[in-house]
């Protein structure tokens, strides 16, 4: 028998509860306005007092009215039929629900209840198994989706019967398993998971093995994330967070993409639903949308649910990775949730920590991106969740407390730059400042060894430093005039130009320009780093600029052609011609 | 309602400060409206049987015994098509001498729509200023602020948008309006015939501050009508929005909450966000859009209201004096329309987005050369003609007095790039260059 209560307080979303018995810390409760009842989760507890945060609006409550606690945590479902979904931070299939307006209250099912799966044994009568040991399989769309034994059973447990192969709804019983005792457990093709709790039926989480390629040049050459890695993108508005995280999304090599739009805009969402489903996944050909899940908790939707969207999100992805998937998770933004997490800190008033935030954020965002990670399987198969997260700093300073505390926890650091946003190159990530911790793994030079060629990472660190010391030499120009220099600097300020214009830039709205495959982006540093290798010698910094300058429209004219086509080997023979005149 | 008949009368306030009071009440509802010695108050916290008011007015001259009787329901507006044409305030009663108005009453600050049930907005919203319609093209359905300098003219150009754009109703949400720009909105609408066609909600600066805070939920109720009952196309004009913010932190402050950044409330953000978000554009064809003003302190971007602002809406639109032409323009670096790219080159012509690109490159370069002549150093010839060009450019297209067609601008565009440049320095597709490059 759960516990009930009684409301005795309310500010905003977080209300006060008398209760008559136990309750648990994260347990849910239903508030009751009338017969509709509110979810809730307990994020204090004082003497016989439960404070709970309240996922919708609380207009209308009144002290005295009644509440339910239900006995269990935040629970995702998992099951096949979330591919290509979308649902709220709770979970609730948000296409299924009728009104144009979000009602209070209203609960959908998070998979068809009634669709038939196409069913195949996998595990046989007799056989010793495990929590996420595969039972059997069903068709979600491309994806052969495993039927596992629930994460939640602990110990070995015999399988005493599997269903034969058909076509059959979620909630059949599609084996029975016996435990040590002797006793029946049946399974369906549902499992239920609390989302706040990491799912580690694994064997174990090595060390990052390879590359996650995205077709973004400036991360996967100069700053690759790994598959199972973690990655953040912090940078001030209009920097173009939103559009290099679609990129990422559409372009990632990844099996499954799951979005969490977490506090951001609803126009962003509507994007990706329109837009998803009629774009095409170069590398599998199917559309993007078949491989895509969102989140979507947006910026009006109830603040309490940010928290619980990211969750969901991370628990979907740890769901398709015991399936030996490679999943992608991008969250936008992870600092709308911090602030979800000050908003209840200030009204509990509790003692702020750094800018008013809890002051326990930085251990809930290092547990959070602990979370991602390349594992192997019970089977010895891996899968993988690689997590993006984007972070909004205050005023573009990213000295605050969300940015630092992610900067401790993610291993690529992509520093978008207003002044970079501001002279419209895109993406702005500064070349500098931004890193990928990978390229220091063995594993991961080595990857880059054997898949790119020798010596890769060494080219990677050149281009990076001809950037870098491009922009000392801009300094020092700044400083003494064009004419106070000698023309050695311009000559290094071009060479770092025409690594960002032809190599670092990219055009996210240009056909063929928005992704570029690994074996052009080689081709195009080869390319560079040749040129850059060259002696010039001009008479004047003026020419020498006019020389450049037709360099660099020529390389971005390349890019903007079918690679090795016709027009590319055009603009490849223009260059030559430019190089005989000078350059040796 | 039934529970009007009877109405229990509260005489005795526990605690006063200069936005809340409180009081030991019982049967009171989370958001509920009440009237505190004849002014408007709302429920914002209960703890046991203590009751937290905001009262909208302010508590000057409240005294400890004054009567306090609880309404039974939040703040409610009522609607209709007789809405059009009237001005209101932020309560919603007439403030024109016209009649109440007779439609259903409808809670304001409602749910927010399904985004599911969003369409992606698609539709261009000409406005005749190249700083907008070419750098950043609003769509309807977006949300974006001007970001201006006090001293700016922010109102009239927002006022020359309204007009202009091709738009079913126009919802005015005026907050700490100086009493000069209320009639001047109110004449600019007039004088434009356009009056039938607007909805106007005013609070001026001789109104109580916290009354602000309900003026942006009452325009957005009145738009949500007009869009979603009658499928119109709603364009809704708030100023100014750093005013509301302001009156949030006021509250706030008096609930003894834990400031965060500038002293505004943690939930800035969320607030702002239930605003802004109203914006939509609806599958059976209505939209709401939204165009706001948010003031700043000398161009400070990074103070909590703009911040949080411009990762709210889709893009900011920034006024700038601009002292080499004397012109007010629209700043190409600063501005930004997000959903710019739904409609350039696809509802415009095919070299929009390049030739936009190219077109602030090219500033951006001039103001480097800028840099360095104020630094004392020499130019060199490319600097000077990036220097030309950026006046031409400022005059021709950024200023906000420019009113021309969207083709004109891109020729315009093209003409000036043919004066200054060579088509290897615009950097532009060589497609695009052969097609509209202008021949001497």
């Amino acid at each position: 028998m759960n516990s009930t209560g009684k409301v005795i307080g309310i500010v905003s979303n977080l209300v006060t509860i008398q209760t008559d018995g136990p309750v648990a810390e994260n347990e849910l409760c239903y508030v009751y306005l009338g017969d509709t009842g509110l979810l809730a989760e307990v994020i204090k507890v004082n003497g016989d007092k439960a404070f709970v945060q309240v996922f919708e609006s609380t207009r209308g409550l009144k002290n005295g009215d009644r509440a339910s606690f239900l006995g269990r945590m935040n629970e995702a479902e998992l099951g096949p039929g979330l591919l290509s979904s979308i649902y709220d931070g709770l979970e609730n299939n948000l296409a299924t629900m009728e009104d144009i307006f979000l009602r209070r209250g209203e609960r959908t099912e998070p998979l068809d209840r009634n669709r038939l799966w196409e069913f195949k044994p996998l595990a046989k009568a007799g056989n010793k198994v495990v929590a996420a040991d595969w039972l059997g399989e069903v068709m979600e769309g491309w994806l052969p989706h495993k039927i596992m034994v629930p994460f939640s059973f602990t110990g070995e447990y015999t399988v005493k019967s599997v269903k034969e192969a058909g076509a059959y709804n979620v909630d059949t019983v599609i084996a029975v398993l016996t435990d040590a005792h002797g006793e029946d457990i049946d399974v369906t093709m549902v499992q239920k998971w609390p989302v706040k709790i990491a799912i580690k039926s694994y064997l174990e989480k090595p060390r990052p093995q390879k590359i996650m390629e995205t077709g973004v040049r400036v991360i996967d050459s100069f700053n690759p994330i790994a598959e199972g890695g973690t990655g953040f993108i912090p940078g001030p508005f209009g920097c173009g967070k939103t559009v290099l995280q679609h990129a990422i999304a559409k372009q990632g090599e990844a099996d499954i993409i799951v979005m969490a739009a977490c506090g951001e805009r609803a126009n962003e969402v509507v994007e990706i639903f329109t837009e998803f489903p009629e774009l095409v996944d170069p590398r599998s050909g199917r559309k993007l949308m078949e491989r895509t899940t969102i989140i979507c908790n947006t910026s009006n939707m109830p603040v309490a649910a940010r928290e619980a969207s990211v969750y969901l999100a991370m628990t979907i992805c740890e769901y398709y990775r015991a399936m030996g998937l490679r999943c992608l998770l991008l969250a936008d933004s992870t600092s709308r949730w911090a602030q979800a997490l000050r908003e209840m800190s200030n009204r509990m008033e509790e003692l702020p920590g750094a800018d008013a935030f809890p002051v326990d954020l930085s251990a809930i965002i290092s547990n959070f991106y602990a979370r991602a990670g390349m594992v192997v399987l019970n089977n010895g198969k891996t899968g993988s969740v690689t997590f993006i997260g984007t972070v909004s700093p205050a005023g573009g300073n990213l000295k605050e407390p969300v940015t630092e505390s992610t900067k401790k926890a993610a291993r690529c650091f992509y520093a978008l730059e207003q002044n970079r946003a501001d002279q419209k190159r895109y993406p702005a990530i500064n070349p500098v400042d931004s890193y990928s911790k990978y390229l220091e793994y063995p594993e991961i030079k080595e990857y880059l060894e054997a898949n790119v060629e020798n010596g890769w990472v060494e080219k990677v660190l050149t281009a990076k430093n001809l950037v870098r010391r491009g922009k000392e030499a801009n300094d020092q120009i700044n400083i003494l005039g064009d004419d106070g220099v000698p023309i050695g600097y311009h000559i290094s300020f071009w060479k770092s130009e025409l690594i960002d214009f032809a190599f670092l830039q990219q055009d996210a709205f240009d056909k063929v320009d928005a992704t570029c495959p690994f074996a052009r982006q080689k081709y195009m540093l080869d390319l560079l780093l040749d040129i850059c290798d060259r002696k010039f010698d001009f008479d004047s910094y003026e020419d020498c600029r006019t020389y450049f300058k037709e360099m660099i429209n020529t390389l971005r004219q390349m890019n903007y052609c079918e690679f090795e086509g016709e027009d590319f080997d055009k603009y490849r023979k223009d260059l030559n011609t430019l190089l005989q005149q000078n350059g040796n | 309602m039934a529970t009007k008949a009877y109405r229990k009368i509260y005489t005795k306030l526990e605690s006063i400060t200069k936005a809340t009071v409180s009081l030991r009440a019982s049967d009171v509802s989370n958001e509920e409206l009440a009237v505190v010695g004849g002014r408007l108050a709302q429920v914002v916290k209960t703890r046991g049987d203590i009751v937290t008011l905001q009262v909208f007015a302010g508590t000057e001259g409240v005294p400890t015994n004054a009567e306090v009787t609880f309404l039974g329901a939040p703040p409610t507006l009522k609607v209709g098509e007789q809405l059009a044409g009237r001005f209101f305030n932020a309560y919603g009663e007439p403030i024109d001498g016209g009649p109440e108005i007779d439609g259903e009453e409808r809670q304001i600050g409602g749910p927010s729509v399904n985004p599911y049930k969003r369409r992606q907005p698609s539709e261009l919203i000409p406005t005749g200023i190249a700083g907008i319609d070419l750098n950043n093209t609003l769509v309807s359905g977006q949300k974006i602020p001007f970001f201006a300098d006090p001293d700016q003219p922010y109102n009239q150009v927002m006022a020359d948008v309204a007009m202009r754009a091709d738009v079913d109703k126009i919802v005015l949400g005026g907050m700490g309006l100086s009493n000069d720009d209320y009639l001047f909105f109110r004449h600019a609408f007039e004088g434009a015939g356009a009056l039938d066609r607007i909805v106007s909600f005013v609070n001026t600066t001789e109104d109580p501050p916290v009354e602000r805070l309900l003026i942006p939920d009452m325009a957005l109720a009145a738009a949500e009508y007009f869009a979603v009952d009658r499928n119109e196309k709603v364009l809704v004009l708030l100023t100014d929005m750093t005013l509301y913010a302001d009156a949030l932190s006021i509250v706030s402050n008096r609930m003894d909450q834990i400031p965060s950044k500038d002293s505004m409330p943690g939930s800035l953000y969320s607030d702002l966000a239930k605003i802004y978000e109203k914006a939509v554009q609806l599958p059976a064809g209505g939209s709401i859009t939204i165009i706001a003003v948010t003031t700043l302190n000398d161009g400070d971007i990074t103070h909590a209201i703009p911040d949080n602002t411009g990762y709210i809406t889709e893009g900011q639109l920034f006024l700038r004096a601009d002292s080499d032409t004397g012109k007010v323009i629209i700043d190409p670096f600063r501005s930004l329309s997000r959903l710019k790219q739904l409609v350039q080159g696809k509802k415009t012509r095919e070299d929009h987005s390049q030739v936009m690109n190219a077109s602030v490159r090219l500033y951006a370069d001039a103001q480097n050369a800028k840099t360095k002549l104020e630094n004392g150093f020499d130019l060199s010839d490319y600097d000077l003609r990036c220097l030309e060009y950026a006046k031409d450019y400022a005059v021709n297209l950024l200023s906000i007095d420019v009113n021309i067609k969207i083709d004109d601008m891109l020729d315009t565009a093209w003409k000036l790039f043919a004066k200054h440049f060579s088509k290897a320095e615009t950097g532009i597709k060589q497609a695009l260059t052969d097609k509209y490059w202008p021949e001497r």
